[in-house]
């Protein structure tokens, strides 16, 4: 190998109605090897109907560095939530 | 185990540049008692990600190499039924070591320099592989024996502090149970055939049942990594542990195929409800280890063969990919 081949990251829908999901990994030379190598790889007991691969290179992630000031301010936001609001039992369900 | 926490390659040296504050150990330390996942972009001590990325890339090389002894009996098969299923087997055996491939990198090794030290020598791979399938009886063996062991000791690394090795080895662990369970199929039938079936059914279970044992690693008194480990949560039970609990379950199944163990003092303690066994021949062990197993030669000979047969394939393959690109960027 000359090289290692790019990595691709594989998602995969399970059934129609779900959302793709991460699966793992694999290297590939080109997108249509990637499809295959996914296919082999993470599909061998029909867990899939689709399969997305996409170069990790191509994915932009946040920074686990960055997390509190991304995620904190919406910790304390709790009226976000409907278990907030306080509805009189004799309302009934809402 | 696949992963026999052996390697003695001391990469303690490189500890003294690793400029890590009490702090940072300490709140990974925190992180890690709280059950929480550590993931590939999180803060890491430099000794958690070395030995992550030896064990990962030492259990890929087993499920890798592990292929080749089962692999020899696949133009073998007695029936149709049984070479589909075993090919299917060895197939799965390929995707666990792709899965774990995946996951040690996403530590910051590359695949090109794993595969690398395997075909080196530097890297190892479980000793279990290095002995010979001689009869059909010995798929039989492997599955229920070896991939039951594996399974043993994969269980708990499902819940393993590092994110990618614990997914990894949920999907392994979804797919071994039907190897352990197709070995055991493969010995009832030789056990209920005729006496010369059974006779080697025996015969396999003789020359498996020890290196079996062995695959869980030294004993806890010899086992240099089994405690660090244990704190960052790589690993949840003991050599000894994973290997009682393993013979405990084993041990009835062979009662049940009406076979042997090969083990003179293996006796139920009533008292504790678990099986004594008898002292594991643990010289041949390091001697399978440092290469001088029944089949260590032949397993690197054909490893190597196959990376130098195939080269021309990746060959051509990367260069369709580069001239593809070309043409789409004109
Ligand atoms: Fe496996
Ligand atoms: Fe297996």
């Amino acid at each position: 190998m000359t090289t290692d081949w790019p990595l691709y990251e594989v998602f995969i829908r399970a059934k129609s109605g779900l959302s793709h999901r991460h699966a793992g990994s694999v290297h590939a030379a080109d997108d249509e090897m990637a499809l295959n190598h996914a296919r082999d790889v993470y599909t061998r007991r029909n867990e899939g109907v689709s399969i997305w691969v996409v170069r990790s290179s191509e994915i932009v992630a946040s920074d686990p560095q960055d997390s509190a000031a991304l995620f904190e301010p919406a910790k304390d936001k709790i009226y976000r939530h409907p278990t907030f609001y306080e509805i009189p039992e004799d309302v009934g369900n809402m | 185990m696949y992963t026999q926490s052996l390697d003695q390659q001391g990469s303690k040296t490189e500890h003294a540049a690793d400029a890590e504050t009490a702090e940072q150990l300490a709140a990974f330390q925190k992180r890690v008692d709280a059950e929480e996942k550590i993931e590939p972009k999180d803060w890491m001590p430099s000794a958690y990600r070395r030995t992550l990325i030896r064990q990962i890339a030492q259990h890929a090389h087993s499920e890798i190499i592990g292929m080749q002894p089962e692999g020899n009996w696949l133009t073998r098969a007695p029936t149709l039924r049984r070479k589909s299923i075993l090919l299917a087997k060895v197939q799965d055996e390929a995707g666990h070591g792709l899965y774990l491939y995946s996951a040690a990198e996403t530590l910051g090794i590359s695949r090109q320099q794993m595969v690398a030290e395997l075909l080196s020598g530097k890297a190892k791979y479980s000793s279990i592989f290095n002995y010979p399938t001689l009869s059909w009886a010995d798929i039989g063996a492997i599955g229920w024996l070896v991939d039951g062991a594996a399974i043993m000791n994969q269980i708990p690394l499902c819940r393993c502090s590092y994110g990618p090795y614990a997914r990894a080895m949920v999907r392994v662990c979804k797919e071994e149970s039907f190897h352990q369970r197709q070995g055991y199929e493969i010995m009832l039938d030789l056990c209920r055939g005729s006496d010369a079936q059974k006779e080697m059914a025996q015969d396999a279970l003789n020359r498996w049942w020890w290196p079996s044992l062995m695959m869980f690693g030294p004993g806890d008194a010899e086992s240099t990594h089994s405690a660090q480990s244990m704190a960052w949560k790589i690993k949840r039970f003991s050599n000894d542990e994973l290997r009682q609990k393993f013979v405990d379950a084993t041990v009835p199944q062979a009662e049940f195929l009406g076979l042997r163990m090969p083990d003179d003092d293996l006796k139920l303690d009533e008292a504790s409800g678990h099986y004594n066994f008898g002292e594991i021949n643990w010289q041949e062990f390091y001697d399978v280890l440092a290469g001088n197993g029944p089949c260590n030669k032949q397993r690197m000979r054909v490893r190597r063969a196959a990376q130098d047969n195939g080269a021309w394939v990746r060959e051509a393959a990367e260069a369709y990919a580069q001239k593809q690109a070309a043409r789409e960027a004109a």
